[in-house]
């Protein structure tokens, strides 16, 4: 270095590429468990939140002046952020993925709880009535007429829920369990390696992109008679 | 609860306050970096979205906007803008902060603006309106709801955001906590959770009433209103 004198010296020239193919073969197997780590605590925190979520808009769509608790509640939530949330659970949990686990769970039930909540509220009071008087009961009335009618709304708030989710997993570096974030931070650390922090920067992109696919696909699936009635 | 008074016992000691790097070197910090991030969105966010929604297109551009920014991690962004020649400090994280406060404040302008009534632009030209009229004194005032509800998520964005460029070298109050979690210092990591939260969330509370006050007509407090929509088309996550 004090010998440089205006030439750039080797040291200083070490490519840094931004992406390097040869970086993800070498390291396809800790990409994996990365990935994996990333797939497992999105699917945990999606079906986690739902199966908490859905209770509580069934509960605040009975009782009217729930309701609007129930929402500034998630505002509320919605409102700390992620760094904040980990933070408050850590003490209780530890440097563990159970951390990660609940902050995330607890954001996608509040995103859920809204779309869930819409959903019910946008079954029009006749069909009920008139499901009501062909003798359902309240689980067939449910089942057969009220979440085929919400679905589109339950569906999109779960993939806004899964989109955000895979974004926030990778704040879970700061218990080190942040899936795909371990490779951004990990290469930040590692002297500024562009090629790690991009394959883990893209990877967190795609894996969004491809469970938002995935859903989609699911959406049209489960509901036949929304592209009879388009086409 | 040991840890609760650890925290509170961090919280009141005023040399934490007051000393370099201390919460409130740190909190002004945080608030210059998100105000500066938030005003470049609002600079370049809401005459795009003005002219999109007055002209009537680009619904397909925004939305599909919105939600691609909604899948790129925050933290991925913040690096990326620190290992380019910008280099790691406060202009790289300004720059990223503002990028993520672009999306929410172009949707909802361009929603604002799209959704006024048609009629109410034709009576404005009959009066005798030019365009730019038409655009500032008729249409601006009706999507101004709208459009507050974009800044306001985007503020709220960008000061929790904020909080991640701690964990890239960045500084902010969310030093405090990536600090004590590298000291194994729960009490200061509570301390800064606290600190944070509340400063995001009182900015909902400040933006929510400026919202509105600037709010013509008949006015309703923005929040704990039922919203029925789906999300996406209006309001973009906040989540950082």
């Amino acid at each position: 270095m004090l010998s440089a004198g205006g030439t750039v010296l080797a040291a200083d020239a070490a490519p840094n590429p931004w992406f390097d193919p040869s970086y993800v073969s070498d390291n396809w197997d800790t990409i994996l468990s990365y990935l994996g780590e990333h797939v497992r605590l999105t699917v945990a925190a999606v079906v986690l939140g739902a199966l908490i979520a859905l209770p509580l808009a069934l509960v605040a769509r009975r009782n009217r002046w729930l309701a609007a608790p129930v929402l500034a509640l998630s505002t509320l939530v919605y409102t700390i952020p992620s760094l904040a949330m980990f933070a408050f659970v850590a003490p209780v949990t530890g440097l563990s993925a159970t951390t990660v686990l609940v902050g995330l769970v607890l954001y996608s039930l509040v995103i859920l709880v809204r779309n869930f909540l819409a959903g019910l509220q946008s079954v029009p009071p006749d069909v009920q009535e008139a499901a009501r008087g062909m003798g359902y009961g309240p689980g067939r009335l449910f089942w057969q007429v009220e979440l085929p009618l919400a679905l589109p709304s339950f569906m999109a708030g779960i993939r806004v829920a899964t989109v955000s989710t895979v974004a926030l997993v990778t704040v879970g570096v700061i218990v080190g369990h942040g899936g795909l974030g371990q490779l951004i931070t990990g290469g930040f650390n590692a002297n500024f390696y562009r090629a790690q922090i991009v394959t883990g920067a893209l990877g967190c992109v795609l894996l969004a992109l491809v469970a938002d696919l995935l859903l989609a696909g699911a959406e049209r699936a489960l509901t036949p008679w929304a592209r009879r009635a388009r086409s | 609860m040991n840890l609760l008074q650890e925290a509170v016992s961090y919280l009141n000691d005023p040399f934490n306050w007051s000393r370099p790097n201390g919460i409130l070197d740190l909190g002004a910090q945080h608030l210059r970096i998100s105000l500066i991030a938030v005003l470049a969105a609002m600079a370049i966010g809401i005459p795009v979205g003005a002219l999109l929604g007055h002209v009537g297109r680009g619904g397909g551009f925004t939305v599909a906007l919105s939600n691609i920014s909604r899948a790129v991690p925050t933290l991925a962004l913040l690096t990326v803008f620190a290992v380019t020649p910008i280099g790691f400090g406060p202009t790289a994280t300004t720059i990223a902060l503002a990028l993520f406060a672009l999306p929410p404040v172009l949707t909802n302008t361009y929603v604002g603006f799209r959704g006024v009534d048609r009629d109410v632009v034709e009576a404005a030209r009959a009066m005798g309106m030019g365009e730019r009229q038409v655009l500032v004194r008729a249409e601006l005032p009706l999507a101004v709801p709208l459009l507050m509800t974009g800044v306001r998520t985007a503020a709220v964005q960008v000061v929790a955001t904020a909080t991640l460029a701690a964990l890239v070298a960045g500084g902010g109050l969310g030093r405090i906590i990536t600090l004590g979690f590298r000291q194994q210092d729960y009490g200061a990591v509570l301390a800064g959770a606290i600190l944070v939260a509340a400063l995001a969330v009182l900015t909902e509370l400040l933006l929510s009433a400026l919202s509105w006050a600037v709010t013509p007509g008949p006015r309703r407090l923005p929040l704990g209103r039922v919203r029925t929509r789906r999300p996406e088309a209006a309001e973009v996550a906040a989540a950082a």
